[in-house]
């Protein structure tokens, strides 16, 4: 296939992805909205609606509601699964397309692609074992908007790599900032989860909120996504980064915006952790500084790239320069 | 609160409630100080400290954009200034914040080193009188002794590597494990000393200067060869590596094809060196990313641009200025910028600045550039002449001081262009003299700095990155197993502790419990 052929293969997989993870969303909307209809009927079988009403219609009624919420809980789940797959396609003819082959994650557009496929791919791979189908919704519509970013405003044709990123550190380095991403992009959804879950009191609950954990539960699980993330982040941050930035630019740590960006993430993350083990900052105060922590994060990604120019991740703006020669201070 | 404590060889009853005497207060702030609360505020400080110096340009990241941005701010830019703004990282309040952040995890890991080392020799704690009360507890009843129950039990926590308390008594066990995490935890603080040693070494003793290179322009390592120079504050000059390079040919890779098409794809500088005087020769290809090593010092291609050679003759018929004068890319297309000046020419000083266009192409009249291949330069200047005011102090040579100078006008009364391509004279009007465009030839800007101490910072990280994982992953954990015989069958009571946060102890118990049932499937 040609290197036209595969970028056209790239976007078209891109659409594609993008209208399965929108029925993966439909399916979940529905999910929810039957939800809402069970505990109506369980409520008036629990009341006990006139005694001689034929009580067991309705708990038969009740089940096959069920099993249908069931149904479309799984189909969800299964179409995020085929969305993911084709995402991943999109993803693998981005980087057939550029000549010479690469890795496809070159540019703001590429990151974003394949950072919304790691947070896709980590909703599935932990939704068996966290039992995070609750979080459908929420993971589908974010990576889905940030699909639609990246289309509209961030789409960038391939092109070879800049001469500054052309280094098997490109590899590493955005690997591991990418996976730390997904993993915190995730953790953040749970903090959300937890601090709205919260302001309702964790009292048993009905409907939407009866298929969300405990809080006590959520803590824990966003805990663990993020004690899996902040390794990760550290790796990418402060060691494979600045071995770079050396190689690249002659100092490893140049106070870029990018790079204070991350290490403002760094710390945030840093203090989470700090506050779970902290009388009274554990539970919301915890929750609040991962939010925190996921917010700098994005604005890192994206933000913070139109508010500074003198970043020399270059790849981030438009007309990016090939290396940092117009930033001359002469004598 | 710990500093209100009573002290009965004191009996001061002049002493309101709740006066602290020096000591005290020392203490009280220093407990204060090395508190859980004090680190998490702090952090959450030097992240919020951190914000400004990436949305206004530092002066020692780059100083043009710094300059230029004060230039824009004419209010904000002194205030700033006072605040230290242009310099985040080197201000005061910043080194206060992170200063009192090492004196606050010295204060909490140092103890907590002493605790563990103590800790680390300890027998796990013996059973709680009522187990039935910890968080996490089951019981079950058996047929089996007490005996047989104990010595499963034993056998299989210390096969899942629980350290066992040796004089538990015969009806119960005590066990414990994840010693190593709070030593990852220790490890992972006292990294961060290590980074911060090897951080501050680099930038007390290191340099960063760079140079801009004529193709074939020799430069030697000493502190008058640089452009710029920003030298760590306990910087030596005569330690310098006695090096000297210089660049052969230069080779650039362009892009015919495709979005990108005339920007360069990769560029390589072939340069020979000597480490240092009466050294053999030997000889590097100098790319991006691939640094040069030297002794102590590193260098790197990070840029590249065009200098047209321009010869300007005065009016007296006299070279006044000759030479290549590197002029600085715009964007990735190498359209650049630059000026020359002929502070020597007579009658009077001419200075000329404009545009460099490596692929000049007319469409319908307006001049573009197609890419950053010199396929067909072209200069196209503006011609001034007074005082270029060179006598006041330095001055860049990238820009024309334009306060004593006028713009040269033509018979017509228009502003002078002069548009040349190689081997081209023009007159300037007023006999004035003229501007020769001879040829052009490519610079290099080479990095050139010394970094020491990285090493350390890099252990540091590892280190860091090695205790992390150990703090976060290795589970810290105590069992208690106590068996009781009575007169039907024997109670086995099982409660687990976890000491991590963060872990499922409930699974960790039915796990436990399960093992203990089932002899034959113990391990």
């Amino acid at each position: 296939m040609t290197d036209a052929g595969w970028a056209t293969l790239s976007n078209q997989a891109v659409a594609a992805a993008a209208v399965v993870y929108f029925l993966a969303l439909l399916a979940h909307v529905v999910e929810w909205a039957s939800l809402r209809q069970v505990d109506r009927t369980k409520v008036l079988v629990g009341a006990g609606a006139p005694v001689d009403a034929p009580v067991a219609p309705a708990g038969a009624e009740v089940e096959k509601h069920e099993d249908r919420v069931a149904m479309f809980g799984r189909l969800g789940l299964l179409l995020t699964g085929i969305a993911a797959a084709i995402h991943f396609v999109a993803l693998v003819g981005r980087g057939m397309s550029a000549d010479p082959n690469r890795v496809p994650w070159g540019n703001m557009y590429e990151f974003t692609l394949a950072g919304t496929f790691v947070v896709a791919a980590f909703y599935l791979v932990m939704s068996r074992r966290y039992a995070l189908s609750w979080l459908g919704p929420v993971v589908v519509t974010f990576v889905l908007t940030l699909l639609m970013v990246a289309v509209v405003w961030l789409y960038d044709p391939t092109g070879p790599l800049p001469e500054a990123l052309n280094s098997y550190w490109l590899v590493i380095h955005v690997v591991s900032a990418i996976t730390a991403t997904g993993a915190f992009t995730l953790g953040g959804m749970t903090s959300v989860t937890y601090l709205l879950k919260r302001r309702r009191g964790d009292k048993p609950d009905t409907g939407l909120w009866a298929r969300v954990p405990s809080l006590d539960k959520l803590d824990l699980i966003s805990y663990r996504i993020h004690a899996f993330g902040f390794p990760i982040w550290t790796f990418a941050v402060l060691i494979t980064g600045p071995i770079w930035a050396h190689q690249a630019w002659s100092s490893y740590w140049n106070w870029d915006p990018k790079e204070v960006w991350a290490f403002i993430t760094w710390v945030v993350y840093a203090a989470y952790l700090h506050a779970r083990t902290t009388a009274g900052w554990r539970g919301r105060n915890a929750a609040v500084l991962a939010l925190v922590g996921t917010l700098t994060l994005w604005f890192n990604f994206i933000g913070i790239n139109y508010f500074s120019t003198s970043s020399q991740h270059s790849y981030a703006g438009a007309p990016a320069l090939p290396d940092s020669s117009a930033s001359l201070s002469g004598k | 609160m710990t500093a209100t404590e009573t002290r009965p060889t004191a009996p001061a009853p002049e002493r309101r409630s709740g006066e602290l005497n020096l000591r005290e207060l020392v203490r009280w702030t220093w407990r204060q100080l090395t508190s859980m609360r004090t680190a998490l505020i702090l952090l959450l400080l030097l992240a919020l400290a951190a914000v400004p110096g990436s949305l206004v340009p530092q002066e020692r990241v780059d100083s043009l954009k710094s300059s230029e941005w004060k230039d824009a701010h004419t209010t904000l830019a002194p205030i700033y200034e006072k605040l230290g703004i242009f310099n985040v990282y080197g201000s005061a309040w910043f080194a206060a914040i992170y200063v009192l952040l090492v004196i606050s995890l010295l204060g909490c890991i140092i103890p907590r080193t002493f605790v563990y080392a103590r800790g680390l020799r300890a027998q796990p704690p013996a059973a709680p009188r009522n187990l039935s009360r910890l968080p996490s507890h089951a019981s079950y009843a058996t047929t089996e002794s007490a005996e047989v129950v104990l010595e499963r039990a034993r056998a299989l926590l210390k096969h899942k590597r629980y350290r066992l308390r040796r004089d538990a008594g015969d009806s119960s066990v005590s066990a414990e494990r994840g010693y190593l995490r709070e030593l990852g935890n220790l490890v992972f603080h006292l990294a961060v000393l290590v980074v911060l040693v090897g951080f501050a070494t680099g930038t007390l003793f290191g340099f960063r200067g760079g140079v801009i290179l004529i193709q074939g322009q020799p430069f030697s390592n000493n502190l008058t060869q640089y452009d710029d120079f920003v030298p760590g504050s306990l910087f030596d000059p005569d330690g310098m590596d006695p090096f000297s390079f210089t660049v052969n040919k230069f080779g650039i890779e362009w892009l015919t094809t495709g979005p990108r098409a005339g920007m360069a794809r990769g560029f390589n500088a072939d340069l020979t060196y000597t480490e240092a005087p009466g050294e053999p020769e030997k000889s590097y290809d100098l790319r991006v990313n691939h640094p040069l090593k030297i002794g102590g010092t590193e260098l790197f291609l990070i840029g590249h641009g065009y200098a047209p050679v321009v010869t300007i003759r005065d009016g007296d018929g006299n070279v006044a200025a000759s030479g290549p004068v590197p002029f600085l890319p715009m964007g990735p297309d190498l359209f650049s910028f630059g000026v020359v000046k002929a502070p020597f020419a007579e009658p009077t000083q001419i200075g000329l600045e404009g545009y460099f266009y490596p692929a000049f192409a007319d469409v319908d009249g307006t001049p573009v550039n197609l890419g950053g291949n010199d396929v067909n330069p072209l200069l196209s200047l503006n011609v001034y002449t007074g005082d270029l005011n060179m006598s006041s102090g330095s001055q860049s040579v990238y820009t024309l001081d334009k306060s004593k100078v006028t713009q040269v006008t033509g018979a017509d009364g228009k502003n002078v262009r002069l548009n040349l391509t190689p081997g081209e004279t023009v007159q300037l009007p007023n006999g004035l003299g003229s501007v020769t465009f001879d040829k052009v030839v490519s610079w290099q800007r080479i990095q050139i700095s010394h970094t020491p101490g990285k090493d350390v910072a890099l252990l540091g990280v590892v280190l860091a990155l090695l205790g992390l994982m150990g703090s976060l992953f290795i589970r810290s954990r105590r069992v208690w197993v106590r068996v009781s015989e009575g007169p039907d069958g024997t109670t086995v009571d099982i409660a687990a502790l976890d000491r991590s946060g963060g872990a499922d102890t409930d699974a960790v118990l039915s796990q436990l419990v399960a093992a203990l049932q089932k002899p034959e499937e113990k391990s």
